[in-house]
Order: structure tokens, then sequence, then C-alpha cells
């Protein structure tokens, strides 16, 4: 049994692919806590950066700066009373929320934080994210129709045709993603010529496709790359149902959308499998156009000196965030009132710092970089999908079905054609 | 003083109006596809985020296309006519500031001056541009408030924060002044209860100079907006001739292309001093609502400005009898309130109380447009048209 | 305009006269419903302002009924009036001016004055149930419907 545990630790693949059912549990639970906690992260990111948008300050009052206010409204909405109404198709309306969030989830079994530090490496790793991500659809329209409500109905309605129109532009780009890894060709730079495609759905094959390359397929037969990326970006904000796509959950339309008959646990089950799916679909384009977890310009910028600048990286930015954290606790009011803030803060920095040191440490330092560059590059979409939050109008759905069918859709088909043709002529 | 050349109107067509402005859930049929579609009746309201209050819309709806509304209002109706019947002059005109809460200012003006016309007096000029300054400082304040909600109901959110920011200055102002800051009370019969605290005017020139900045940041953020475009371009489009037809007016009459403006067509106060120009739009639809009620809000700074610069010294209150006892007859005032015509017809019969006050609601009228411009439009339209609409419910169920 | 009329109607109109610089005129319930429309078609009166009531219990014809309209081209302003009794119902304007649609409602809700021709005449501000007519003279400033706020909102008074 415990050779069965040790033995996996001198393979140099995933738990799945190696066939290790312990491992795999555990990088599954790390996967799963670590979603979780990232969303409770980003749900205090998103209310934090929307209110200095907006000029306000967002939340302050649970602990220093809001930073336990995910946490305390985890709480909340665990304590809070589970409403079913009295209509309700009451299965449908309990396994809906359930279905989502297995749905957001599961993509995250083929997502590569690293070369090894992922679930499994499916050998059709982007069919399967597509497949699974195009589920929670499902789960939307049994949420609208088991609420029996007007709202909810509408909401599903909307929210089905748009992820089934977006899907496709989506599935056209990743497409092109696809044909880039088997098609060498030109690179912008030069560089690249001669390396043989390897032509992989998999996703851990598609970045080191990109590596073999030497070129992230943002860069790729420049702009084709790029167009497809922008395709994909905008789908993946449809598809994910977020502003300003967000028309199934138009709460000035439709009050909440497909979720206006939950609350409580349920309803953050919604929530959580929402941001999951953000955290989902951003982790997908960074593998297919961003390099994954490779850290920029690993081929220009190289040698050992390089390699340590980089690797310095993940404890740096901790370092920043603790120095960021000890400039909130010198800027705290002097208040007695404040006392336990400003130690909670002060405290809070310390971690952080003591993080930092210890991903200096080379064993840690060299383990942590891949994961570190792909979080880094997660984290940029995030912000994208924040600030487009703050800035943006909402689509009508007649508008939002014309974006999808009539601009997507034809660039799309146009960027997988000339891919190709460039692919086999370059 | 009447600028007769603005008046561009050749007379409406005589036109028996048609079924057209009539407002039916019966009128209009689903498309008849090969598909069997059901139409939906949704109920929105009067508990909903986007119908600025409690009005409640019955839409009929073939999938997401609106085939006919029917607006029920009267939920917040208080009978603000039948109070003015039981009190005397004075004391009704602290209700008229309830009526339209984010104008009150602009309420209480022509209540005052249609119970001084009824008096025969007039207010001394001092009085008349301080109510010039407070109640173009107050439209200010309504078309910002309109403008965050507006675009908060669309979508946008941010706006409405940098509205409100903006607005705390103006509101900052009438509490300086009054001591109130939403139902001011600003008014009284015959002029002004108030004289012009210490600083009034260099508080009202900062503000004019800090605002124009942040409408242009308002402008920024929406103007050129593909998505704001194609969410109000040509949608809620009314005509001229309908918006005549409707009575409606203000500056939703404005976007249709007539160029009528009370404060220039019947200038009443001290309007008739100030240079000042009426914008209007071309095609009647939310797009153009939005930038006559944009520029509104600059040509407001340009007449305060000017109020300021030009104010005159002397007494803010007329000779007033301590109890007003206005002669036996009838007064028709209107003034153009942020949202439209605001009219006071007050009939009196020699006592001291009001015998009737029948009070114009703009908001009221305006809302009569709705179904004629969202038939046809999907559900998000329907969102859009009321913000646009600009209907405050206090003042349309009163 | 005035003279224009009198010589087409006679004695239909009653009264035309200005009071503090605005003009009104008293006519005729039999003439009003072509009266207004001439107003809209030949004298472009193409805006009406308003419709509204007032009541007078002392007196035989116990109803004002009012329309101010506005002509955009003339700048000028027009009060009508008719005096009705009770019971007694006016011509809508609806197929004049859209706008009465609304406005006659809530003379009719208010004052209980029926308007002969109106599409869809029901209350507006009141609930549809509602007994009595609030801006009557007759009707107290505190009075309610105790049935109606008995069976709809299950209390025993609104006060």
């Amino acid at each position: 049994m415990l050779d069965y545990i040790t033995s996996y630790l001198s393979s140099n693949t995933t738990p799945g692919q190696a066939g290790n059912v312990f491992w795999a549990l555990v990088y599954i639970m790390i996967v799963f806590g670590g979603i979780s906690v990232a969303v409770m992260a980003m749900n205090w990111l998103e209310r934090k950066a929307l209110a200095h948008f907006q000029i306000r300050l967002g939340p302050m009052r649970v602990g220093p700066h809001g930073l336990l206010q995910p946490i305390a409204d985890a709480i909340k909405l665990m304590t809070k009373e589970d409403i079913i109404p009295a209509e309700a198709d009451k299965f449908v309306f309990w396994i809906a929320p359930l279905i989502i969030l297995c749905a957001s989830f599961a993509i995250y079994i083929v997502v590569p934080f690293g070369p090894t530090h992922a679930i499994t490496d499916l050998n059709i790793g982007i069919l399967f994210m597509l497949g699974v991500s195009s589920l929670s659809v499902l789960g939307v329209v049994m949420a609208g129709w088991a609420s029996n409500s007007h709202y909810p109905l509408i909401g599903a309605l909307r929210s089905s045709a748009q992820m089934v129109s977006y899907e496709v532009a989506m599935g056209l780009a990743v497409v092109s993603a696809i044909v880039m890894t088997s098609l060498h060709g030109l690179g912008p730079y030069g560089v690249g010529v001669g390396t043989s495609g390897t032509g992989t759905l998999s996703m851990i094959g598609i970045v080191q496709a990109q590596q073999e390359q030497h070129v992230w397929f943002l860069f790729k037969f420049f702009p084709l790359g790029f167009i497809a990326f922008g395709i994909f970006a905008i789908a993946m904000v449809a598809e994910t149902n977020r502003a300003p796509f967000d028309l199934p959950e138009a709460e000035s339309e439709l009050t909440a959308g497909f979720h206006t008959e939950y609350s409580g646990l349920r309803w953050s089950l919604f929530m959580l499998g929402e941001y999951a799916a953000m955290i989902a679909v951003s982790s997908i384009a960074v593998t297919l156009w961003l390099g994954g977890w490779y850290r920029p310009f690993p081929n220009t910028l190289t040698g050992d000196t390089w390699d340590l600048v980089f690797s310095l990286f993940p404890g740096l930015t901790f370092l920043a965030l603790a120095a960021i954290a000890f400039v909130g606790v010198r800027r705290m009011p002097k208040h007695p009132y404040f006392r336990v803030q400003t130690i909670g803060l002060a405290g809070f920095g310390a971690v952080l710092g003591l993080i930092g040191l210890i991903l200096f440490v080379p064993p840690v330092r060299d383990r942590i970089q891949d994961i570190y560059w792909f979080i880094a590059k997660v984290a940029g979409f995030m912000y994208l999908y924040i600030w487009y939050r703050a800035t943006f109008p909402r689509y009508r759905f007649d508008q939002l079905m014309k974006v999808g069918w009539k601009v997507l859709l034809p660039i799309g088909i146009g960027v997988l054609i000339l891919t190709a043709i460039l692919g086999v002529v370059l | 003083m009447t600028d007769r050349t603005m008046f561009d109107l050749k007379p409406t067509d005589p036109k028996p109006a048609d079924d057209k402005y009539l407002s039916h859930l019966e009128l209009g049929e689903p498309d008849k596809t090969f598909l069997d579609t059901n139409e939906l009746v949704i109920n929105m309201g009067p508990q909903h985020p986007a119908t600025h209050g409690v009005l409640r819309v019955i839409l009929k709806l073939d999938g997401e296309k609106v085939l006919g509304t029917e607006c029920v209002i009267g939920y917040l109706h208080r009978g603000v006519e039948k109070i003015a019947e039981n009190r005397t002059y004075t004391m009704f005109n602290p209700y008229v500031d309830r009526m339209d809460y984010v104008a009150a200012v602009s309420n209480g003006l022509g209540y005052c001056e249609a119970v001084e016309k009824l008096l025969n007096i007039e207010a001394p000029p001092r009085a008349k541009y301080i109510r010039v300054i407070l109640t173009e400082l107050n439209r200010l304040a309504s078309h910002q408030l309109w403008l965050g909600t507006h675009a908060l109901d669309i979508g946008a959110m941010t706006p409405l924060f940098y509205t409100f920011r903006d607005r705390e200055e103006i509101l900052k102002i009438f509490e300086k002044y009054c001591g109130a800051r939403l139902t001011t009370h600003a008014f009284r019969i015959g002029g002004c209860q108030y004289e012009t605290y210490e600083g009034f005017e260099r508080d009202v020139v900062k503000f004019l100079d800090f605002v124009p900045p942040k409408i242009d940041e308002y402008e920024e953020l929406l103007t050129t907006n593909r998505i704001w475009l194609e969410r109000t371009k040509n949608v809620g489009v009314i005509s001229r001739a309908d918006a005549i037809a409707l009575g409606v007016t203000g500056p939703v009459l404005r976007a249709s292309g007539v160029k009528w403006d009370l404060r220039k067509a019947q200038p009443y106060a001290a309007y008739s001093d100030f240079d000042f120009e009426v914008p209007i739009g071309a095609n009647g639809d939310t797009y153009d609502r939005y930038t006559v009620r944009m520029e509104e809000m600059r040509q407001s700074l340009r007449i305060i400005r000017q109020a300021v610069e030009k104010i005159p010294e002397g007494p803010i209150m007329a000779k007033v009898p301590k109890v007003m006892k206005p002669p036996v007859g009838e007064i028709y005032h209107s003034i153009e309130a942020p949202k439209g015509e605001l009219g006071y017809f007050i009939v009196s019969d020699g006592s001291t109380q009001p015998y009737r006050v029948r009070i114009r609601p703009p908001s009221f009228v305006n809302l009569q447009a709705l179904d004629i411009m969202v038939r046809g439009a999907l559900v998000a339209d329907v969102i859009a048209v009321i913000g646009t609409l600009d209907i405050v419910l206090g003042e349309v169920d009163r | 305009m005035i003279a224009k009329l009198k010589g087409q109607y006679g004695s239909g109109i009653c009264e035309a006269n200005t009071y503090l610089g605005q003009n009104y005129m008293v006519v005729d319930p039999s003439i009003v419903s072509d009266l207004l429309q001439i107003l809209r078609n030949r004298e472009q009166f193409d805006y009406c302002v308003d419709i509204t009531a007032v009541h007078y219990p002392e007196r035989e014809k116990q109803f004002d009924v009012l329309w101010i309209l506005y002509s955009f081209s003339k700048n000028e302003r027009i009060r009508v009036k008719i005096m009705i009794a009770d019971g007694e119902s006016v011509p809508s304007a609806v197929s004049v001016w859209a706008t009465a649609n609304w406005l006659e409602r809530e003379v009719y809700d208010m004052f209980g004055i029926r308007f002969d021709g109106h599409p869809d005449l029901k209350r507006i501000l009141l609930p549809d149930g509602w007994k009595g007519y609030p801006l009557r003279k007759d009707y107290g400033i505190i009075q309610q419907d105790q049935e109606w706020v008995k069976a709809n909102l299950g209390i025993e008074s609104g006060q």
C-alpha cells in the first residue's frame, strides 16, 4: 500500500496517467479546495475592485478591509432558510445547482497547472472540456423550469440559446488552436521552423506544442491566433453568463433570471458554479493561447540567470502582498476600536510574508513555478471579467445572438480556414 | 418675451386617433409560425428592480417580443389633491414636494407661482433669481439621478455611482440653503423664506466649475459605447405626431423633434432674462432622449451661471397677507419641470383653503406613451423605455 | 376665434372670457363633442394638456368638467368648461387626443363621471373594486372603503 503511494512520486506523469487512485484523489481534493478558496478570494476581489471602479470602498467591516467578508457570506448563506417554492418540481429544483456545480468543477480534471500538476491528461482533454462545460446549460434550464415561474423560465431559455450559440464560435476558435498544434509553420519571429507539429487534443500536449514551436499560439500566424483568441475571450464571457452578456440573470430585466427562486445554500452553489466556471474557461484560454504554465519568454530569455530571476517571482509576489498589508496596517486609524483589525491585518501580512519567504527555498521554488505562472495568467482574465462588469452595459438578446452568429461565427470559420491554409503553405 | 421664431411647427394633421394608442392586452397576435407558440403574460412589478418604484406593467409576450402592455398604477396614491382641499394654501405647500420627490424644488416653484397668480402678487426679482438657481440645480440633480438609474437598467453599473457622487454636491447646497436635501420646501408663496446663506454664490460657482468635466465623464462612459448605442438607438421610438397626440412633454417630446420648452414658450420666474438653447432630437428614440437630457444639463449650468452673475439685491418676499384668501376664480399655471409640463389648476372659492387643486403630472401623462413605444420590442427594451421616460411614481400616483 | 365659434354655435357658448390673462369658455354639454373636434382640427389646439373636473355639491349641475388645451403653433392655452349634473355622461375625447385616455379614466376614478365612447373606462389610481369617488366633496378625507380594505388587505382599517 505504501509502495503504491510512494511509487507515484518517482514517476513523471499525472496521477491519472499513472493510474494511481490515491494521488488522483489527493489531487482532486487539492484542486477542489483550491478552487473553492479561489472563488472566495475572487468574490472578495471582485467586490473590492468593482467598488473602487465605482468610487466606493466595498466591504470594510468584516475583518480588516473586509477580508473576512467571503467567510461571513458563506456562513450566512449556509444558515439561511432554504426556500423551495410550493409549485416547484422539487427533485429537479434540488438537482439543478448540483449539475451546474459538477459541470464547472469537472472541467478541472483536465486543466494542466503544470506538466505533472493535473489530475489527468486525457488524450481528448479539450473535447472533454467543451463537452462538460456545455453541460452546465442543462442545469440552468432545469433550474428555470423547476422554479415554475416566469422570470426564471425566460432566463433559462435565454441562457440555453446563448450558450448553444456561443459554443459554436468557441468551438471554432478552439479548433483553430488545435490545428496550430499540428502545423508548425512560420512563427512571427521566424522561429519554430523545422520542428514537427504534435497534433494533439491533450491539454498538456497543447501547452508542450507551444513550447516546441517556440511561440504562444496567441502570436502564431499573427494576427490569426490573436483573432481566434479574441473570439474565445468573448465567447467565454458569454458562456459563463457574465457582463456584458449576463442576460440570463439580468437583474434589471428578469430580477435574477434563472436563479430568482433560489436562496441560501442552493443559491450559493450557483454562484460557486459560476465563479468556478469563470476560472475554468480562463484556464482553458491560458492553456490554449497563453502558453499554459510556461513562464514568459522561455525561449528568448534563457539561461540559469533568467531561470533564477523568473523563479523568484512567486516569492516576490507574496512579499509585495505582505508589504501592501503592512502599508494597510500603517494607515489604519489609531483608534482603539480598530486595534483588533490592525493586529489581524498585521498577522495576515506576516503570513503572506512567511509564505513569500518559503517560496524562495529552492526545492519549493522550482516546484511552485509552473502553478504560479498559470495562476498569474488566469488572474489576469479574472481582472478582465471584473473590468467588463464595471464598464459595459448589457447586450440585448437579439444583439447578443447577432454578435454570436453573424460576427463571431463567420470570423471563426475564416480564421480556421486561413490557419489551415497558412499552416500548409508555410 | 415669447420667442415666437422657435415654433417651427406646422399644425399636426387632423387625424382621428385609431386603435394604435389604445393599450389593450388583447391587441396583437403572436406570429404564426410552424412552431405553435403560446403567448406568455408576465407581471413586471410592482416589486421589480427596474420599474423605478411601484409601477406594475403587465406584459404579454410572444417569446421575448412584447405584444402588448398594460400599466397598473396607483400603488403610491396618497390623495394629494384631496389633501389640498383640506389644507390652507400655505399648509399645502410642503405636500407638493412629495410628488416628484427627486425634483421637489420644481414642484414647489409651480405651486407657489400658481397661487401667486391667483393672489395677483408677484415675487420680487431677487426671489425669482434664487428660484431659478435652485430649480435649475434641481433639474440637474433630477437628470443625474435619471442617468444613473437608466444606465443601471441597461446594465452599466458604474455611472450610477458617478452621478450620485455629483448629485450630492447639489444636495449639499440645498441643505445649506434650507436645511433639507430632498423635500426642500424651499419656496414660499410670495417669494422665498430664506435669504441665501453666506457664501451661497461661491458654492454655486464652485459647483458650476466642478460639474462640466463630470458630465463629460458620463458621456465618455456611455455616448460612444457600442453596446450603449445598440441598446438605445431605434429603441422606444415615438414619432412627433404620436408624441403630440399622447401629450408627452419635456425631454421626451423634445427628443421627438418638437422644439418646445415652457421656459421659452411661456416664460415664468425669471427665465426670460437668460440666454439658453432648447436641445432637440431627431428620431425620438432612447438615444435622442439621452442626448437631449445630457445637453439640458449643460444648458442648466449656463442658466445658473447667468443667474448667479446677474442676481439683483433686494427683498425676497412680496407683501403677502397673513391669511391668504384669493378671490374667487380659477387659474392654470404650468412650469417646465425636469420631466415635462407640471401644471397646477387651482380653483378658489374665496376661503383660506383651495376649493380644488388639480395637478397635471408630467410622469403620469408620459407613462401613457409606454405602450406604443414598446409594442413589438423586446423585454429588455421595456426596461430601457421605462428608464428613458424618467417617471417618478410619487408623481404618477400622487 | 371666439367670434367665429359664437357665430357657429350661438348660445351654445355660454361664456367666453379671460381671467388673470387666461382664456376660458363655458359651453353647453351638447356641443362640446363637436367643439373639441373643431378646436383640435381647425384651431390647431393639438395638445390636450389636462382633463379634470370640479365638484360643486350645492349646485344643481354638480360638476364642472374642464379641458385644458394648448396650441403649439399659436402658443396659446384655452380652457373649455361644461357643467353637468350627477349621473350625466360626457362625450369622450379619446378619438381627438389619445392622451385623453388616462386623463378621463382619472376623472372617472375620482369623480364618477362617465365618458361616452371611452374604450376602456375603468379605475386607474384606485383599485378596481373600490366604492366611492374620493374627490367628490361629500367624500371625507379619511373615509375609505372599509369592505374593500377588509376583503383585500385583511385588516380592520387602513388608518
